[in-house]
């Protein structure tokens, strides 16, 4: 059985350690906060000038001067910092945050990422992610294992605009969790009963052993 | 002293800054912390050919968006674009100039250009297709490429505090782009929710200190919009 939604987010939660600043990108990654594993305090960075974010707010706390990079409503936390945006761009530039945990349309075995744009589709722009995937110490992508018209994701080469360049250290689909290594793409633990056949036939990567 | 730097509303404040090819920088990410009643008064005014620095350009009808509508605006140089349908007409029919910059570069070229520096050296783009037609350099190893700072005519710039002599006090993540936005500015005009005299704000809580602010009045506001109003499940 593939990994569900929730259990990919539960996997990757599993990466966040105690005393880890973290930042959460759009979409499914935000997702993961909801799955920190008891007695683990992470505190999470949002780029658009907030460290220390809470979680949705109730109806009675919304405050349209919190939110986070998604430009959601969130809360703050009695450790809550703000700061400017290039400040939070100094965090994460400078490898002040431990882990970043982001969506992917392509990930090559080398490590390079493509999220942010699909020729000839309107383009919306990279946002932060450019820059987080420089500056953070670790940076861990959660997608599908398979495009919606099942062409592998994990790729030798992507074929699309990159984000960065040799960037990515871990990726988690539905179909396993995988290291990004020097020499190839290795499987770290495959979801229940997928086999391996199914993983490489479902894979244009180079998976090691 | 200094209190030659208030105005009594958007409209005066304005006054002999207004015309067409400003470069603009504009404070605010989303719709959160923008200077909304600024930008009114730049559409009111009608000038356009306008370049604008922003992160985003407002959503559609709301913020920097009124001023795609009325087609004041002829480049923007943006971090992220999505949520604005004018926006997308305008770019795909070539109507509107486009660069892209990351968001921790494009805050960095707007700090570095209130700061003096004409350029830097960051890792943000290297092996992408932002690095393409840059300088590039290895330092101590490591593959760096070149951006050049932003300088603008006017920085727009919304606060939560200031005083008389212009120093600010942002709230909560409504600082975000605002202060990097207005030290990059050869003249630049602040709205705010509660102008206080001087002597009001803790001279140590001051996030923005009044040397980078030109002009300051207290805003008029209804209710702060919220782009996506998300409750907890």
């Amino acid at each position: 059985m593939p990994w569900t939604r929730e259990e990919m987010c539960s996997i990757a939660a599993m990466e966040l350690k105690d005393g880890y600043y973290c930042n959460l990108g759009i979409g499914m990654p935000t997702k993961v906060a909801n799955y920190i594993p008891e007695g683990v305090n992470v505190t999470l960075q949002s780029e658009n000038g907030m460290l220390g974010m809470g979680p949705f707010p109730k109806k009675n706390q919304v405050d349209a001067d919190i939110i986070n990079a998604g430009k959601q409503t969130i809360t703050e936390l009695p450790e809550t910092s703000y700061f400017d945006s290039s400040d939070s761009f100094a965090m994460i530039r400078g490898g002040h945050i431990d882990l970043s945990i982001l969506g992917a349309l392509q990930v090559s075995e080398e490590g390079d990422l493509a999220n942010w744009m699909i020729p000839g589709k309107m383009v919306k722009g990279m946002g932060g992610a450019m820059d987080l995937v420089a500056g953070v110490k670790k940076v861990l992508i959660l997608m599908e294992h398979n495009a919606k018209d099942g062409q592998p994701k994990l790729l030798k080469k992507c074929t699309l605009p990159l984000t960065g360049k040799s960037v990515v250290n871990t990726v988690i689909t539905d179909l396993g969790k995988f290291d990004i290594l020097p020499n190839g793409v290795k499987i770290n633990q495959a979801a229940p009963n997928v086999d391996i056949d199914e993983i490489r036939s479902r894979t244009e990567a180079t998976i090691i052993d | 002293m200094s209190s030659k730097k208030v105005y009594q509303n958007a409209h005066e404040a304005m006054q002999g800054i207004l015309r067409d090819g400003l470069t603009i920088l504009s404070g605010g990410f989303g719709i959160c912390g923008i200077a909304e009643n600024i930008t009114e008064e730049i559409k009111n005014s009608k000038v356009k050919d306008l370049t604008v620095v922003s992160n985003n350009c407002g959503i559609d009808g709301y913020g920097l968006g009124t001023l795609l509508q009325t087609r004041q605006i002829k480049k923007m140089i943006s971090s992220y674009v999505g949520e604005n349908k004018t926006f997308e007409e305008q770019y795909l029919n070539g109507d509107l100039e486009l660069e892209f910059s990351p968001q921790g570069t494009l805050a960095e070229r707007c700090r570095a250009g209130g700061a003096g520096i004409p350029a830097f050296y960051t890792k943000t783009g290297v092996g992408t297709v932002i690095a393409e037609g840059k300088e590039t350099k290895v330092i101590d190893g490591v593959e760096y490429l070149m951006e050049r700072a932003i300088k603008g005519d006017l920085s727009i710039i919304k606060a939560w505090k200031g005083d008389h002599s212009g120093n600010l006090i942002f709230r909560k993540a409504a600082r975000n782009f605002n202060p990097p936005m207005a030290k990059a500015g050869n003249i630049c005009v602040v709205e705010v929710e509660h102008l206080v005299e001087i002597g009001d704000l803790d001279p140590d809580h001051i996030h923005l200190p009044g040397i980078y602010v030109d002009r300051i009045f207290e805003g008029t506001y209804t209710e702060k919009k919220i782009e996506f109003v998300t409750l907890t499940e």
